[in-house]
């Protein structure tokens, strides 16, 4: 019996709380290796990972591409958002494609909601959702919650709270799935147009006063949001966001004194966080940068094994 | 020529009986009806039904045929063999096609097409507005006088309450019958579920049961004002039945349809984003269905449809936001609706009612009753005749059905249009 008793990484809806384990404390021995002169393992040489992408992304793109090739496996990026390829050709005729070059692990990530798990039945290879619409974005829920782990020394019992776009967030969706898993209290703040129907039966606590929701959190996870909400979809605007639901030195004042701060990035300063809240020492942002590689590496590792075992069996 | 079926289980829906009797044709109309068990006087064919049920064939108001335009979907050939294998002996073609039946001509060459290629009676509705955009009204007399037997813009929505208004208006001096698809355009656009805690799960972008009832209670208010002659195409929520039910109560001309599939499926058969059981509106909340189904039966929702929405697999075969809504449903018309008289839901004679009876009235036909003098439009079925549906084995062109591998009960034995078969018999599939 596998340690990760699964052939794709898809959501974190599909893991068990011991799965969400195996892949922070594989996860920990690659921070560890990530920090030192070598960096160098070789779980994946000779396996070819492709990086799909429909939807740009600078950031989890080059954290996927680092970590296989830290992993020693061929990496090859095909931004299918920006290509001509895209006109015309369905996604199940992409996969078909790329399929036929035989990779051994694809990341895909897609604008729709379910895109990935679709590819996922039409190609034989390991494939890891590197975020769909807004459904689940696994391996960022994955590396918050190893990041929570390093500074709070346990991921249960905890009081986390989510702040921001949660309607449209598949990180918001995968975080309140994983940290549920694991026990903890989770919290989501939003204005009411930016929670998602039936947000009531999600077992998260819901509050639409951010100064409410703060108080005594162990952690203050803060999402992006996109421009085009602040300009009067969803809020009337981004002065009245920012005073509302921006994260300050004031309102983190009402979350527990060693309270953290996360955010997955991109950041908009002045809008959902206050710069110099970003930039505190409290801000663990730039370690989740790091914990991201840590974690798509063991992912891409378990995924492996399981591949290789499934190969030779 | 006459024709007499006999040890039948006759339902006449106009009366509500539901027994056994007899049932004799003469040149194409329904001569004499017995129920009991008093022999007809036998002359011409004999058909012995044993005791299975000879009813008013199905009246279909909600079906995409692709003529023009769309041909590798569905042609008139296609859907006239699925439509008479369902036991539908008329259906009224949508006029969403490509160009859509927005002209006279047009709508002229929809129906000489049906005439040529389809077994069964086929009817066309032309558009409300010009190329269904929902900014010009229509030449509502000349459509109509080109064999439309009333006006809709299919699945768009008519955003402007000032152009339905007056098309409405218009249409108490040309007489037309307006049929809209009553979702309010700006809540229900680029949404495919509808919105609670399982949509928002799969992050689907959703809509909630309010933008039906917004839409709705519009139309039944501008009906009200005007005083023209309204039909909601598909009414799927508890909360528009209301407003339904407050309208026909004031005396307000309205009648409403649901589709097979609202009365049968709800939000959580969309599983892991199956793309065939994507439908505009989408599909419901089980409390919903439920009011649906109890609207049927008390009559409330006067009207069931197949909204019979025929796509190729290119249409289906992607993600669940980008894939085409909608099922085929002429042939498991009767199967899915039988589901609701088997589960106690309504009565054979309340089931005749919506899919025949209502919708010949609604349309001005005289088909949709076993009464002499009626159109010999029938359909013989064994209702408890158990079948694994295999979607490879639909006449359609297309083969997008929510109940392939699904277990069903209802066979139909023959179908009858005007006295003649046009399904069953020593050809029976």
């Amino acid at each position: 019996m596998s340690a990760f008793p699964h052939r794709h990484l898809l959501g974190i809806h599909d893991l068990s709380p011991f799965d969400i384990r195996a892949v922070l404390d594989l996860a920990e021995d690659y921070a560890r290796l990530n920090q030192s002169p070598e960096k160098h393992a070789d779980a994946l040489r000779g396996l070819t990972q492709i990086n799909l992408f429909f939807e740009n992304s600078t950031r989890t793109q080059a954290s996927f591409e680092i970590a296989g090739k830290r992993l020693g496996a061929d990496v090859m990026n095909m931004n299918v958002g920006t290509s001509s390829v895209r006109k015309g050709e369905t996604l199940l005729d992409t996969a078909a494609t790329l399929n036929a070059m035989r990779p051994d692990l694809l990341v895909v990530r897609h604008h729709h909601s379910g895109a990935v798990a679709l590819l996922s039945e039409k190609v034989n290879c390991a494939v890891l959702n590197a975020g769909d619409g807004r459904h689940e974005h696994p391996t960022q829920a994955l590396l918050d919650a190893l990041t929570i782990r390093r500074h709070k020394g346990r991921i249960q019992k905890l009081t986390i709270a989510i702040c921001g776009d949660i309607a449209n967030s598949r990180v918001a969706r995968s975080n309140m799935l994983c940290l549920g898993k694991m026990e903890n209290r989770v919290r989501v703040i939003a204005p009411p147009t930016l929670l998602p129907a039936g947000i009531d039966r999600f077992g998260v606590e819901v509050f639409t006063e951010m100064e409410e929701g703060l108080r005594d959190c162990d952690v203050v996870m803060m999402l992006r949001i996109q421009t085009e909400r602040l300009e009067g979809q969803a809020v009337p605007s981004t002065r009245e966001y920012f005073h509302r639901y921006g994260l300050t030195e004031e309102k983190l004042a009402l979350a527990k004194p060693d309270a953290i701060v996360m955010h997955p990035g991109p950041m908009n300063r002045g809008v959902e966080i206050e710069a110099g809240v970003a930039d505190s020492a409290r801000s663990v942002i730039r370690e989740q940068v790091e914990m991201g590689v840590a974690v798509r590496m063991a992912a891409m590792d378990l995924l492996a094994r399981n591949l290789r075992a499934e190969r030779a069996a | 020529m006459s024709l007499t079926f006999v040890n039948a289980r006759l339902i006449d829906p106009a009366t509500g009986q539901d027994g056994p009797g007899a049932l004799r044709v003469v040149d194409g109309v329904i001569a004499d009806v017995a129920f009991g068990h008093a022999p007809l006087p036998g002359e011409g064919e004999v058909v012995d039904c044993e005791g299975k049920v000879l009813a008013p064939g199905i009246v279909d108001m909600r079906v995409f045929v692709g003529e023009p335009g769309a041909r590798h979907r569905e042609s008139y050939r296609s859907a006239g063999a699925a439509a008479a294998a369902g036991g539908v002996t008329t259906f009224v073609a949508q006029p969403d096609t490509n160009p859509p039946l927005d002209d006279p001509a047009l709508v002229q060459f929809a129906l000489a097409r049906a005439r040529e290629a389809a077994p069964v009676r086929v009817h066309a509705m032309g558009a409300l507005t010009k190329g269904l955009r929902g900014v010009d009204m229509t030449e509502q007399r000349f459509l109509l006088d080109a064999g439309a037997i009333a006006l809709t813009d299919a699945d768009n929505a008519i955003e402007s309450a000032k152009v339905m208004r007056a098309v409405m208006l218009y249409a108490t001096s040309t007489g037309a019958l307006i049929v809209h698809h009553p979702q309010e355009p700006t809540l229900a656009r680029g949404t495919c579920a509808t919105s609670g805690e399982f949509a928002s799960r799969l992050g689907l972008p959703s809509v909630g049961p309010v933008a039906e009832r917004v839409a709705l209670a519009r139309d039944l208010m501008l009906a009200q004002n005007t005083g023209a002659r309204y039909h909601a195409d598909i009414v799927t929520t508890a909360t528009a039945l209301d407003a339904l039910a407050r309208a026909k109560d004031l005396g307000v001309r309205a009648t409403a349809g649901v589709s097979i599939h609202h009365l049968t499926l709800n939000e959580f058969d969309i599983a892991d984003y199956r793309s065939f059981f994507k439908f505009d509106p989408p599909l419901r909340a089980e409390n919903d269905r439920q009011a649906a189904v109890e609207a049927v039966a008390a009559g409330l929702i006067d009207v069931i449809v197949s909204s019979h929405q025929p796509w190729d697999e290119e249409a289906k075969r992607l993600p669940f936001e980008e894939a085409a809504p909608g099922a085929v449903g002429l042939e498991t018309f009767l199967p899915a609706c039988l589901r609701l008289v088997h589960g106690g839901a309504m009565t054979m004679a309340q089931l005749f009612r919506a899919a025949s009876l209502r919708p010949s009235e609604i349309l001005g036909l005289p088909s949709g009753r076993l009464a002499r003098g009626a159109p010999a439009d029938l359909v013989l079925f064994d209702p408890n005749a158990p079948f694994l549906l295999d979607r490879e084995t639909l006449r359609s062109k297309s083969k997008n059905t929510p109940f392939d591998r699904q277990r069903m009960e209802g066979r139909v034995i023959g179908t009858w249009v005007a006295g003649a078969r046009v399904f069953g018999g020593a050809d029976a599939a």
